[in-house]
């Protein structure tokens, strides 16, 4: 029977109420007594020098607070970036200044060359049209193989526009060459990896505000993360030390990686705060998210797969190029390395890997994580091409998966790309999605539609992620900035309730609720005895936010661990009240008891007694009931799954409906089926968007073809089917106290190459004979690929 | 400047307003209402989604100016009286029809008026209702299912009063 409460019961979102009724408090729903607003004068063009650059119009204009430039932040840093990069001969990547207002030149539109304060926002906007700024156009390079075969330097520093050029594994280069050269069968793809926009439905905005007679700076902001925010913005920004500086993320709406990263407007509006001494607004629009959000993926790759004759997985080679846009965002050199040169495993046992990677510099937006980060590029990477493999070869894909799965037994399995796979049942996960897609009814749906002169398609994607991003010493040695650890503080109250101070965010998660769940499992009380705050410096301990699908792995434990702390020391309270040995007192429901005696104390006459000690071994045990853990987890954590696309394919018209998808995922344990069911749909929509619809566009000039929700593809309900979501294969993580591997990601991760599977998988069993379509699978695209090969399908 | 008055969840209002200020500045800025959101500047998300007359409308393609006289609803005036969840609201809730809840009070609204012309929508029409309500969360599966439900819930509640 379905639980009803605690760990494993879909308990409904206390979150939610709030939400459904319009008390939601996002940072734009903030309005700061004698607050002034905001507007940036950005960049039209994608590549140039500044000529001249006149504000007095400006500064004149009705309403106008402040005008400020480049020459007005001298004494403030650039915005920096959170990890480097080690290049193949050991020099540290590129990292050329990113400085809050251009400084010279501008490198991207959008890039911000002015910030003007006014009265209102409209008096900020008006007085930007009487800036005048000349900028001198340079020739913008967009396209990543001519940027890095001559093209214009975006940066001095780099002038061949590469940030850096990486190997991994180095020292298996030539096994991995000799294996594909000794193959009995070679598979050759080259991918595109689209870029996306992430589009989280509220726009980014922040406030500052300085409040001079303590000398405290506080910024409201849509952050995943505020503690880091103040750590880069404090330490290397402004120069504000920690304690005088406090960074609020209140409710947030929707994040996906873009609002992880240190942006130059939060930087500018607390900066300014203080100049001005008011409080500074600014809410982003739409078109401007568009410009400046940190957008995700964007790769090109060739990938090489060497079988034996036996169709055993022998060796796997890549080489890509990795999009960084105009400047380093915080975390972005990480994502086309070791978020995905470590992933290149996938599900399989594959001996030998290496891959090449060359992050480069563009006048374009810049590119950062976004749902999945690395480990979608890797994953659509080899599921594509063993996809393709098995189309050469003759064989059923789902059967040469299954032969070149690492086996249950082989657990825990070091792979060839460092990472060491905890736990996994990927032939149990195959076996799942099969049975649920209802594979063996497919030859008939498949001539149902060919009837109606559709063409029906399957396709299958495995999926491996790593995720509860950790370990620092292991980051750390590859080049993070800082550690990874969480940290949460469980405050019992005087009369018994519980208030969780948690490092990680919640944007949609619905942490308030799951981690209520396991505390309240724990204790044995009531779920909502339990309050869950986050996303304020002042408030919780210094944690590291929510990404990498690592809030209840990693966020989580550390809540657990300070649990038991808090039970370790009850216990001691408990057993002196009690007139008991410490070692004879148990802890069942929220009640401590002698073993074997009917003596027993409730839970809350012992958090009474903690703060009102007066028959308390005060010798022994200090007052109070109050624990902070930091969790810093052994490894990743791994959850896997496979997907199945069902589509039919209009050959008259390209158009491709999804009508069934299927996703079986071993994300360990499950705390909120609920809430993990709605991380997969969510997720595989995003996957949906970004296989068949989604594409960040820029011209030749550089200029953002797809620039707004009118231009931007995003799937609307009557794209989508409903979801076919199963967690039953369930194989706990070994290392955190949980036993759970995160969720947030994998429908991101896994829909992509499922679905595109599924539609060569139509075109090609109707005779079409078509190795590959770059995503998104656009009716033109596809209706192309049918077109060119029509000659050849009427011939057959 | 422009006085208007009109009438919002039930209570009389008035501002001054310039000629280019949105109704959905009116009810955020000057009312206070921030339960309508903005996600997008070219009519696309529906996040602002509120009743104009009765009927769903995107608060930022009407200007304050021109709803002078008008009766607004937003999410603040969709629970019932009694500070109670409404059906649809309630269905939300029960569903899971909402993750970040950026564009949930639009998809209320839109739903509410989708279930005021159509009592019994399929799940189609439900889908196609909602084309102009972007959610980046829940892929939309459980939107649906919480408007259905909503959509039933208040079938039998129609009966039972008659």
């Amino acid at each position: 029977m379905a639980k009803d409460h605690g760990i494993g019961a879909s308990s409904k979102r206390r979150e939610d109420v709030r939400f459904v009724t319009g008390n939601g408090r996002y940072t734009d729903d903030i309005n700061r007594p004698g607050q002034c607003y905001c507007h940036f004068l950005r960049s039209d063009i994608a590549h140039g020098r500044i000529v001249s650059l006149d504000t007095a119009a400006a500064k004149a204009a009705p309403g106008v607070v402040a005008v400020y430039t480049a020459e007005d932040l001298a004494a403030v840093g650039g915005v920096p970036c959170g990890w480097q990069i080690t290049d193949k001969n050991g020099e540290p990547m590129k990292e050329p200044k990113h400085p809050i207002l251009a400084e010279g030149k501008v490198r991207h539109v959008g890039d911000p060359v002015v910030a003007i304060l006014a009265e209102s926002l409209e008096a900020a906007q008006d007085a930007a049209e009487l800036v005048e700024l000349e900028i001198e156009e340079l020739p913008a390079v967009v396209d990543m193989t001519a940027a890095i075969a001559g093209g214009a330097a975006v940066h001095d520093e780099a002038p061949d526009n590469i940030c850096y050029d990486w190997e991994f594994v180095a020292e298996n280069k030539q096994a991995v060459d000799d294996a594909i050269a000794a193959a009995a069968h070679v598979t050759t793809l080259t991918l595109v990896n689209n870029r996306l926009v992430a589009n989280p439905m509220e726009p980014r905005a922040a406030i500052g505000e300085y409040d001079r007679s303590d000398d405290q700076h506080t910024l409201w902001t849509t952050s995943q993360n505020p503690h880091v925010i103040r750590l880069l913005m404090g330490a290397f920004v402004l120069s504000i030390p920690e304690h005088k500086l406090r960074v609020v993320a209140p409710d947030v709406g929707g994040g996906f990686g873009s609002k992880i990263y240190h942006y130059a407007e939060e930087a500018l509006v607390t900066w300014a705060a203080k100049d001005v001494g008011r409080p500074v607004k600014w809410t982003a629009s739409r078109s401007e998210a568009f410009l400046s959000d940190a957008q995700g993926r964007d790769h090109v790759t060739t990938i090489d797969l060497a079988l034996d004759a036996d169709n055993n997985f022998t060796a796997l080679r890549c080489s890509t190029l990795a999009n960084m846009g105009a400047y380093l965002s915080t975390f972005a050199p990480c994502i086309p390395t070791w978020l995905h040169g470590t992933l290149l495993a996938g599900n399989y046992k594959t001996p030998l890997i290496f891959t090449n990677v060359k992050a480069v510099f563009t006048n374009t937006v810049a590119v950062d994580a976004y749902r999945g980060a690395g480990r979608p590029e890797a994953t659509f990477q080899i599921e594509r091409v063993v996809d393709k493999a098995a189309r050469e070869l003759g064989v059923d894909p789902a059967e040469l998966r299954r032969q070149n799965y690492i086996a249950p037994d082989q657990f825990p399995y070091q792979t060839p790309v460092a990472v060491q796979y905890d736990t996994g049942d990927y032939h149990a996960t195959l076996d799942k999605a099969l049975e649920l897609a209802d594979a063996a009814g497919f030859p008939a749906r498949r001539a149902e539609s060919a009837a109606q002169g559709k063409l029906r398609g399957f396709g299958i994607a495995s999926y491996i992620e790593a995720c509860g991003i950790a370990p620092s010493s292991l980051v750390g040695a590859l080049g993070a900035r800082a550690g990874l650890y969480e940290a949460a503080t469980v405050r019992v109250n005087p009369t018994g309730s519980i208030s969780v101070f948690t490092g990680s965010h919640s944007h949609g998660q619905g942490h308030e609720t799951t981690f209520a769940q396991v505390v309240a499992d724990m204790l044995g009380c009531d779920e909502g005895a339990v309050d869950i705050v986050h996303g304020d410096t002042n408030r919780v301990p210094f944690g590291m936010g929510t990404y990498g699908s690592r809030s209840l792995a990693v966020g989580g434990s550390a809540i657990v661990k300070s649990v038991e702390k808090i039970i370790a020391k009850a216990k001691k309270i408990a057993a002196h009240l009690l007139e008991a040995s410490e070692a004879d007192i148990t802890f069942e429901n929220g009640q401590f008891s002698v073993a074997g005696t009917d003596r027993n104390l409730a839970w809350g006459d012992v958090c009474l007694a903690a703060y009102v000690p007066h028959k308390y071994p005060i010798e022994e045990v200090e007052p109070g009931l109050e624990e902070t853990s930091f969790y810093d987890p052994a490894n990743f954590t791994y959850p896997s799954g496979v997907y199945v696309a069902e589509v039919e394919v209009d050959p008259e018209t390209g158009v491709t409906t999804v009508l069934n998808f299927t996703a079986a995922d071993d994300f360990g344990n499950v705390v909120n089926p609920m809430i993990v069911e709605g991380q997969v749909h969510g997720g595989v929509a995003q996957g949906y968007g970004q296989a068949m619809m989604e594409h960040a566009v820029f011209d030749e000039n550089g200029q953002l073809q797809a620039a707004s929700y009118m231009d931007y593809a995003m799937p609307r309900a009557a794209d989508l089917p409903m979801i076919t979501v199963d967690h039953s294969c369930v194989t706990p993580c070994t290392h955190n106290p949980l036993g759970v591997k995160g969720c947030g990601e994998a429908g991101a991760i896994g829909s992509p190459p499922a679905l595109v599977n599924a539609v060569l998988d139509a075109l090609n069993a109707a005779g079409y004979g078509v190795e590959h379509i770059d995503m998104p699978l656009s009716p033109a695209r596809v209706w192309a690929a049918i077109d060119a090969a029509r000659p050849a399908a009427a011939a057959e | 400047m422009v006085a208007v008055s009109m009438t919002v969840n039930g209570k009389p209002v008035s501002g001054d307003v310039e000629g280019r200020t949105l109704l959905v500045q009116f009810l955020r800025e000057d009312l206070s209402l921030t339960g309508t959101h903005v996600g997008c500047d070219t009519s696309q998300c529906g996040a602002c989604v509120v009743h104009l007359d009765g009927e769903s409308v995107k608060a930022c393609t009407v200007f304050a100016a021109a709803c002078d006289g008008a009766d607004v609803t937003t999410i603040e005036g969709m629970a019932n009286p009694d500070g109670s969840l409404g059906v649809i609201q309630a269905a939300f809730r029960e569903h899971h029809g909402l993750q970040c809840g950026f564009c949930t009070p639009g998809m209320i609204m839109s739903a509410a008026d989708l279930l005021k012309r159509n009592a019994d929508p399929s799940e189609r029409e439900v889908r196609e209702w909602l084309e102009g309500n972007i959610c980046r969360c829940t892929g939309y599966h459980n939107i649906v299912k919480a408007i259905l439900a909503a959509a039933a819930e208040m079938r039998g509640q129609a009966v039972a009063a008659e």
